[in-house]
């Protein structure tokens, strides 16, 4: 399990077990058996918890909504429902070990009743033949007309425009190849997580990311072959 | 060793899934097996890998306006609301 990953199952359960306390101490305190000070930092956990949660969940649904609707105003707003309807929900989650996929589950709800309110894109296909590299034969030899991928960019100002073209790579796939690669290799939700938050197939989510990376790498192909200014 | 276009196309189709060790080991053993004798499909594969790897380490230049007292306020609110449900 990542990292990332595990740190936010800390944060469910934190959450959880602030809210289970909440009640069971409230019931012990109406009875006598908690004082008012232990009850005030139980609470102050609580706070903690619920602080802590909205501090890294936000961020990380920003990113994800940012991307999906490419405005500010929009992603602020679409992360800012997400987290609502966490909280209005939180009943729901069952398995702390599952936050992940059921806090991109709302958000991508979201995402859709946004896009359902706004100007809707047509679905656009990725075809594998436009994604296949070209070949050259020379006798017994091919050779692909590919950039030399085993040196990528090194100093600071060549990774920030790297980090620009992928930006941008990423920002103009079509949104169903977007939502995958996001939840897939930025968010590193797994296949079946995937295909649970989207309601697709786990094939059909293997499907798109390919294609999707596909297209990332053949933007930052295209990049990587223009001759760079060093210096 | 003969070149196999078609096989090349069919590895082609596949290499996410065999990136990501999805593919079951007699088909990875048969992607390997080509690849040792096709550097072109070594080559593909390797700009797909570091793709990938670019992805995972991808994180937008953009962050959240902090978060405002009333959007604060109205997330406290859903949660207070949801603990005196639960409590």
């Amino acid at each position: 399990m990542p990292v990332d990953e595990d740190h936010e199952v800390e944060l469910a359960r934190a959450l959880l077990s602030s809210r289970q306390h909440n009640g069971a101490d409230r019931r012990l305190y109406s009875a006598g058996t908690v004082g008012g000070s232990a009850l005030c930092r139980l609470s102050a956990g609580g706070e903690d918890a619920f602080e802590r949660f909205v501090e890294h969940f936000r961020a990380k649904l920003f990113r994800y909504t940012w991307l999906m609707c490419r405005q500010r105003e929009d992603a602020e707003e679409v992360a800012q429902e997400t987290l609502l309807k966490v909280f209005e929900s939180f009943d729901q989650l069952r398995e702390p070990e599952r936050v992940r996929p059921w806090i991109f589950r709302i958000a991508r709800n979201a995402c859709l009743m946004k896009r359902r309110k706004s100007v809707f894109a047509p679905a656009a296909e990725l075809s594998l033949d436009e994604l296949a590299p070209a070949v050259t034969v020379d006798g017994e030899h091919r050779h692909l007309q590919i950039a030399d991928w085993r040196h990528l960019p090194e100093t600071e100002l060549l990774r920030s425009e790297l980090r620009d073209v992928l930006d941008e790579a990423i920002a103009e796939l079509p949104e169903t190849y977007r939502a995958v690669v996001l939840l897939r290799d930025v968010e590193e939700l797994s296949s079946s997580e995937a295909a649970e938050v989207l309601e697709l197939s786990v094939d059909v989510v293997k499907q798109r990311l390919h294609r999707g990376r596909l297209a990332i790498r053949q933007r930052l192909d295209d990049y990587l072959k223009r001759p760079k200014e060093v210096g | 060793m003969t070149h196999d276009p078609e096989r090349c196309r069919e590895i082609f189709a596949l290499l996410s899934q065999y990136l990501d060790l999805e593919l079951p080991p007699e088909a990875c053993r048969d992607i390997e097996q080509h690849m040792a004798g096709c550097p072109p499909c070594v080559e593909f594969a390797e700009s797909l890998r570091r793709t990938v790897e670019l992805c995972r380490g991808y994180k937008p230049g953009i962050m959240p306006e902090p978060i405002s007292e009333s959007a604060r306020g109205e997330l406290d609110r859903a949660w207070q609301k949801a603990r005196a449900a639960r409590g």
